[in-house]
């Protein structure tokens, strides 16, 4: 039998090693969703114009992202990018971007979906009143696919918000991280662990339940 | 000058041919119906009007504007033309009162409160001034339709374009969209009106024009299409549509 330990986790240890990198997992899930499902919607929009010159760029990018291992995409980035720029950018930052760049990939899958879930009626509707392209998209077809597909954009994000911890391959300080270093430091690494478990699973099935009650809602509406 | 005219207009799809050499005019507040077999090609035909569809050969000029010229401004254009669809097209996601306005403020550059004032007052005229805060959702078929023909008024057009606005209603609605329909035309709007509904076409169209596999065949006078059609594929549609 284990001899578990917690009594070290006390207050103090949470906020001196935890919290700060909980803010960081949560700025990064925040941050890679927005510049996400803003990117996505563009690559969407492009790969839906029919214009080759454009297709072939968004699709040949959405492929290729979706095609790759996160981790490899995290590591590459952060080990080329100083070779590009000429100097080091930091763990965190380097982190932001890459999940931004990654997550647009399936995020736009996702709008693509629900952009085509949109009859081509309201997009003639929108055009006969006089609207330009950008004001069909943007005042008639976007705000129904992004409330249709919301549910699908918000389960994307708890995934999102799991993978998170895989910028421990570039050693960036996020929750997993804050955890590992509290296990080493007080010699506990499996009690450590198992927090770190139960908390993403507690953070992530309570977000999922949330999601359910919101797809509920939403079939109401309809 | 006619408000549209169609000179030889021809449409394919690959290298099927949707429209032969159609062509036909609209004068300023003249209704024209038209009607014929499903397939026959009479919506795509509606839609070549205000550019909603390309087609490859022959003009449209609306209100003297070519409309498959490549330097003209369609979105401008469209906000003149009035449409109304088989399936309304009412945007589910927003109340009456916005569907009604949105366009006036984004296309027109109208305020607000011009554009919430004008649309309700045409709410009120097609007899559903209660339903302004719902959303589209909310309204039987029939009501909907009667807000999409205020939509399209609110827009000040020129003309309006109607492809079968009665075709995916229940029996019991029709009549409240057509009545719509008549008090339009008898003010003087000019309509293209694609419909089976001849009672509609007898009472109020000026012109009927007929179409069969892509091709305009008859184009006459009311009285002398219902008197006496002159080509048979006419004959034969008007027997089985009136008769039944």
């Amino acid at each position: 039998m284990l001899a578990l330990d917690f009594s070290f986790l006390t207050p103090a240890v949470i906020s001196g090693y935890v919290v700060k990198g909980f803010i960081f997992s949560l700025q990064l899930t925040l941050i890679a969703m927005l510049g996400g499902v803003v990117l996505g919607t563009l690559l969407a929009l492009m790969r839906l114009s029919g214009r080759p010159w454009l297709v072939m760029p968004a699709a040949g990018y959405v492929n290729t992202m979706r095609s790759i291992p996160l981790v490899m995409v995290i590591l590459w980035f952060f080990l080329l990018i100083p070779l590009v720029i000429g100097r080091p950018l930091g763990a965190e930052i380097s982190a932001i971007i890459t999940f931004t760049l990654f997550e647009a990939a399936y995020y736009s899958e996702i709008m693509r979906a629900g952009i085509q879930s949109i009859s081509r009626g309201q997009v003639a509707a929108g055009y006969a009143l006089g609207m330009s392209y950008r004001q069909t998209m943007g005042l008639i077809v976007l705000p129904q696919a992004f409330r249709n597909m919301l549910p699908v954009l918000l389960t994307q994000t708890i995934i999102l918000f799991q993978d998170t911890s895989l910028v421990y391959a570039i050693g960036a300080y996020d929750l997993l991280k804050g955890f590992e270093i509290a296990g080493k430091n007080f010699n506990r690494p499996v009690e450590t662990y198992l927090v770190a478990a139960v908390l993403y699973f507690a953070i992530s099935f309570s977000l999922s339940l949330l999601v359910k009650k919101l797809q509920q809602r939403i079939a109401i509406v309809r | 000058m006619p408000m549209i005219e169609m000179k030889n207009v021809s449409k394919w799809y690959g290298t099927f041919q949707v429209l032969a050499e159609c062509s036909t005019q609209v004068e300023k507040g003249e209704v024209i119906v038209v009607c014929g077999p499903s397939g026959s090609g009479k919506s795509t035909l509606i839609k070549c009007v205000n550019g909603l569809e390309p087609f490859q050969q022959g003009e449209i000029l609306v209100n003297d504007i070519s409309v498959g010229d490549p330097k003209t401004n369609l979105p401008k254009l469209r906000a003149r033309v009035g449409m109304v669809f088989q399936h309304f097209e009412l945007f589910p996601h927003m109340t009456i009162t916005e569907n009604l306005s949105i366009a006036q403020i984004k296309v027109l550059g109208r305020s607000r409160d011009e554009a919430t004032e004008r649309g309700l007052k045409l709410l009120e005229r097609v007899g559903l001034k209660e339903q302004a805060a719902k959303h589209p959702g909310q309204l039987s078929g029939g009501q909907q339709q009667r807000v999409a023909i205020a939509r399209a008024l609110s827009m000040d057009p020129i003309c309006m374009l109607f492809d079968e606005p009665t075709s995916a209603l229940d029996p019991e609605m029709i009549n409240e969209v057509l009545d719509v329909m008549v008090e339009l035309a008898q003010e003087g709007m000019t309509m293209m009106v694609v419909t089976h509904e001849m009672g509609f076409a007898r009472k109020v169209a000026h012109r009927v024009v007929f179409m069969d596999q892509g091709r305009i065949v008859e184009d006459d006078a009311k009285e002398a299409f219902f008197g006496s059609p002159r080509s048979e594929r006419a004959q034969q549609f008007l027997s089985k549509i009136l008769h039944h």
